[in-house]
């Protein structure tokens, strides 16, 4: 889209001049985070991208420190965890950031998923926009998932244990897989030492795709509210200083939020048994994993079947990644869509759902609900999403953005 | 249609809480006490865990190690160096002395808490084939925390005093120890605390729930040492943060004033 706002940037300062004339990043920022048009009604919903990148950047941040104490030895990894948390100066906040920010960067990902999703965002012609959105999400789960397995306690252990043994599923090869995953025949040093390792890449990967990410989203600029294309200039604002601003609150306030959970629940959502040492010889009662993977622990613990439970878990992920053509409607916004809408919040309602499922264990009325919950899942996505995109009759749309929001002002 | 999708919802919520509560009616669930540590202002009662410590170093110690702490943290516990050297100087703690050869020293403030046993399969040899848990993060390792901690010190049942339905459902002998609050009921540690087990220098009476109190408060500060600092940084973070957050919600009020 061509920017509104007119002809490039002019710089006084000579330096600025001199080198933006060789390596134009000050055109950049201009163009891409000062004059890029925005659409002008953003709600909140639009502060979880630039909260998101803020958790990101935190957790890089304090993973560098935690790295520069830490030592991946499974002798020497929780008493060195430990050591960090009492003889370290601040150690114990660097470490709160860490383990709490990685489930607050999960809540921002989550409302920016269910924000893409209830918007459309993911429609043409956003379509890979989205599906790096996803790939993003994937690299937190492994990047998440080996994070949690550093600590060594007994949650770790076993939370590894398990997940890895998921790969003996695949016929044939299954255990050597799993064996080569482990660098041994349990997991043990070798895999402690390659989780560390890849905790650590991981990371500089996902903020690649970001970049990826912000490129597409660029090109022709952010869905809204209305999913309805900005017809020109009346319809849009500068990103500067309308949305740094906006965003700028936005995320001062998620901090607040993250801050009390930090000082005042810094383990409220740890589990006590990531307190005890790593023993692979004594099993906790009731193995599970950290909140944001509970729907797709409740998933794959649904099917009856390990193969079919390790398919129906990626499967859950690889349906998003198909998303934007087994949604039919030619509409974005749930807005305008008065049957679509509800059924979006019944599928936030049935992850949730799945989450207790998750976090309780597979016994009585949790295997049933499991089920009917899965199977929920993917009837939305595989299902109701095709036909109902043909069924449905949406809403009037507005004429334009700025249309809208002014007759929105008058009533 | 709509009606009936959000009734459906609706009707969903309920059935997983309703299943949420039956699940969590079967545990027992240690009785609340006010400790002196909780909330966003809370401190550590000094004096009750210096107490506490008497109750670790006399009974616990006996089988309990305490190793991510070093005879230099009794100092945040309110004890004077002088103290506290005296408490390191009455472990032996083996060493190497300058040729090279093993010996025993006396403890200085550097070192970390002597263990009672000289290893983990020695533990477990002396205590029925199970080490006794290392109690450095043990507040935080249980379910319940300090809660938990002090229910179980104080929630022994004597055989004579069990129903012969207890009896019978959680299969108990006379050899048995039966706990309240430990789940299954059999604990392989003895009931550790009596009356009068120990002399406070501070004349407060020494019940089972002194003691256990005390003790709990201790074992709670050597799991979180930080948690004042913790505290007070919060405070002020949330603070600042709170009129960073009101000064922003201004700034982008201003920004957007022409465009509502």
């Amino acid at each position: 889209m061509a920017s509104p706002h007119g002809a490039p940037p002019v710089f006084n300062n000579k330096v600025i001049a001199w080198i933006d004339h060789r390596l134009p990043i000050f055109s950049y920022i201009e163009k891409e985070y000062h004059t890029f048009p925005t659409p002008r009604n953003f709600n909140y919903f639009w502060n979880f991208g630039a909260i998101a990148t803020v958790m990101l950047v935190l957790m890089i941040a304090t993973g560098i420190v935690l790295a520069t104490n830490y030592t991946p030895h499974v002798l020497m990894a929780f008493d060195s965890v430990e050591r960090i948390d009492r003889d370290v100066p601040q150690g114990w906040l660097i470490r709160d950031l860490h383990m709490n920010g990685a489930s607050f960067f999960f809540i921002a990902v989550y409302v920016h998923i269910f924000r893409g999703m209830y918007y459309g965002s993911y429609k043409a012609p956003r379509e890979l926009l989205w599906i790096l959105g996803v790939v993003i999400f994937l690299l937190m789960m492994a990047t998440a998932f080996m994070g949690y397995v550093l600590p060594w306690g007994q949650m770790s252990f076993w939370g590894a244990t398990v997940i890895t043994n998921l790969f003996s599923a695949i016929p044939v090869v299954g255990q050597s897989v799993v064996d080569w995953l482990w660098g041994g025949f349990s997991v043990d040093n070798p895999t402690l030492n390659r989780f560390f390792a890849l905790h650590y890449l991981l990371p500089f990967v996902i903020v690649g795709v970001v970049g990826l990410h912000v490129v597409a989203l660029h090109v022709h600029g952010s869905n809204n509210p209305l999913g309805i294309d900005p017809k020109g200039p009346q319809d849009t604002v500068p990103f500067h200083p309308y949305y740094t601003m906006k965003d700028g609150f936005g995320v001062i306030a998620f901090m607040v939020v993250f801050a009390v959970f930090v000082f005042f629940l810094p383990d409220y959502m740890g589990h006590p048994d990531n307190y005890i040492p790593a023993n692979p010889l004594v099993t906790p009662a009731h193995i599970v994993p950290e909140w944001y993977f509970l729907p797709f622990y409740a998933i794959l613990r649904a099917v009856p079947d390990k193969l079919g439970g390790v398919l129906g878990m990626f499967g859950a992920i690889a349906v998003l990644f198909l998303l934007p053509w087994l949604d039919t409607s030619r509409v974005r916004s749930c807005t305008f869509r008065p049957i679509y809408k509800w059924f979006m919040l019944v599928l936030v309602a049935d992850v949730v759902i799945l989450g207790f499922c998750g976090a309780n264990p597979p016994e009585g009325f949790w295997v049933p609900l499991s089920r009917v919950a899965t199977l929920y899942y993917f009837f939305h996505f595989i299902i109701l999403l095709p036909i109902l995109g043909k069924i449905e009759r949406p809403l009037p749309l507005p004429s334009s953005i700025a249309d809208a929001v002014l007759k929105k002002k008058v009533g | 249609m709509r009606k009936l999708l959000v009734s459906g919802a609706l009707a969903l919520s309920v059935l997983a809480a309703g299943a949420v509560a039956i699940a969590a009616e079967k545990e027992v669930h240690p009785p609340h006490k006010h400790w002196h540590f909780q909330g966003p202002f809370g401190t550590y009662d000094r004096a009750a865990a210096q107490r506490g410590f008497q109750v670790y170093k006399e009974v616990c110690a006996a089988c309990h190690s305490l190793r991510m702490l070093s005879y230099r943290n009794l100092v945040d516990l309110g004890l004077t160096e002088a103290q506290v050297k005296g408490i390191a100087a009455e472990a032996q703690i083996a060493d190497l002395n300058d040729d090279g050869a093993p010996v025993d020293r006396p403890g200085k403030l550097s070192d970390p808490f002597k263990r009672p046993y000289a290893n983990d399969a020695a533990a477990a040899a002396a205590n029925g084939g199970k080490a006794p848990p290392d109690l450095s993060v043990i507040v935080k390792a249980r379910e319940g925390g300090a809660d938990y901690i002090h229910a179980l010190l104080t929630g022994y049942v004597p055989f004579e005093k069990l129903t012969p339905a207890q009896i019978k459902e959680f299969e108990v002998t006379k050899d048995d120890n039966y706990n309240t609050y430990f789940p299954g009921h059999k604990i392989a540690m003895p009931a550790p605390l009596v009356d009068g087990k120990v002399t406070y220098v501070d004349g407060t009476k020494t019940t089972v729930e002194q003691m256990s109190s005390d003790v709990t408060e201790f074992l709670a500060w050597a799991s979180e040492p930080h948690l004042e600092d913790r505290n007070r940084t919060g405070v002020r973070v949330i603070l600042f943060l709170l009129v960073l957050a009101g000064m922003m919600y201004a700034v982008k009020r201003q920004v957007w004033a022409d465009k509502h």
